[in-house]
């Protein structure tokens, strides 16, 4: 029941960025200035922040519904629908642990100086 | 017990003491239930499609196929190379130089916003419950889609690096 919310709040999260998205990246058929005015916000510390939610967001909405895909199409989809569910939490946590380094990293430094 | 009392004694209520005993015989017939939907003159064929069932099956096959690319996408533009830091003009043009990646970010684009959408469509299906809202929403939503898939289409199709 959980995941179902989850998996409907990531989803409608996703959207509304790649909607936004198109639209900045459609800035590059306008300048170079203004593409490049644009993406430096993606790259200060508080806007990481939000890439990293957007990460977790992705990757669960992702992985959870590969679960779905396995609950309706694999014969035994429904029997193991509770453990491939710990499965996807597992996946997720440690791919967000591999993801910090990556998203945050240059952040971090920035904000605690190094 | 007797059988035969207890189908005399209930018959009009048509609920019986034993679960499984019939109640209704020859002189006793059971109502005729109509087939719900039954076809007629007026509606000899389906009157729907099968849009429904083709809408779910896409959810599906369009997701285990962005999994591939969208998790790729955030790869390289999050993790190579210096993660986000790296971006800007120079390097969307080194990366739309390659037919490859120009058709990577056009699938991704039409499969996550028809994907998005159908998504959307159910959400507002579950929530509206006035049928005006819910037509003003998808109509919304529709034009959101096609001008996104549009835009982002035209994009690819006419970057120029040497627009400057
Ligand atoms: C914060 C994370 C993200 C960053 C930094 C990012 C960055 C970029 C960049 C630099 C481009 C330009 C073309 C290229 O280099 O391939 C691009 C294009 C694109 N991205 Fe992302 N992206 C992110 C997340 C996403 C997500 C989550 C999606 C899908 C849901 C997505 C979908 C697209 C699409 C469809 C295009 C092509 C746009 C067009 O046709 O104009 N991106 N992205
Ligand atoms: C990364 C790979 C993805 C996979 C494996 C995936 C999988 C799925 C599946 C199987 C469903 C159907 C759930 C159901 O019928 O109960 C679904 C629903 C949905 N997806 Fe995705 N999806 C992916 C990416 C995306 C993206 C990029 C977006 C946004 C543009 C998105 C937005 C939605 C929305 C809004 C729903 C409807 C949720 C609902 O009805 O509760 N998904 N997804």
């Amino acid at each position: 029941m959980w995941s179902w919310v989850a998996h409907r709040v990531t989803g409608v999260l996703i959207f509304f960025f790649l909607f936004v998205h198109v639209l900045d990246t459609a800035l590059v058929r306008v300048s170079p200035e203004a593409y490049d005015e644009v993406v430096a916000t993606y790259k200060t510390p508080l806007v990481a922040l939000l890439e990293y939610g957007l990460v977790a967001a992705i990757l669960f909405h992702a992985l959870n519904g590969l679960r779905v895909i396995a609950v309706d199409f694999w014969s035994k989809g429904t029997r193991y629908q509770k453990q491939m569910l710990w499965a996807v939490v597992g996946v997720w946590v440690v791919l967000m642990i591999g993801a910090l380094y990556p998203v945050l990293g240059h952040a971090a430094a920035e904000v605690f100086g190094s | 017990m007797s059988n035969n009392t207890v189908k005399t004694d209930t018959a009009a209520s048509g609920i019986g003491p034993v679960e499984g005993d019939s109640l209704y015989s020859v002189d006793n017939p059971a109502p005729v239930i109509e087939p719900p939907r039954q076809r007629t003159k007026k509606t000899p064929r389906s009157t729907r499609g099968n849009f429904e069932l083709y809408a779910w099956l896409f959810m599906r096959l369009s997701g285990v196929v962005l999994v591939v690319l969208v998790i790729g996408h955030l790869v390289v533009q999050l993790v190579l190379d210096g993660g986000v830091q790296k971006i800007g003009f120079a390097f969307v043009a080194g990366r739309w130089a390659s037919p490859f990646w120009q058709v990577w970010d056009l699938l991704m684009l039409w499969l996550a916003m028809l994907h998005g959408t159908i998504g959307l469509r159910t959400i507002i299906n579950d929530y509206a419950e006035r049928a005006n809202t819910r037509v003003w929403l998808k109509g919304l939503l529709y034009t959101a889609t096609v001008f996104t898939i549009l835009l982002g289409t035209l994009v690819i199709f006419t970057f120029d690096p040497n627009i400057r």
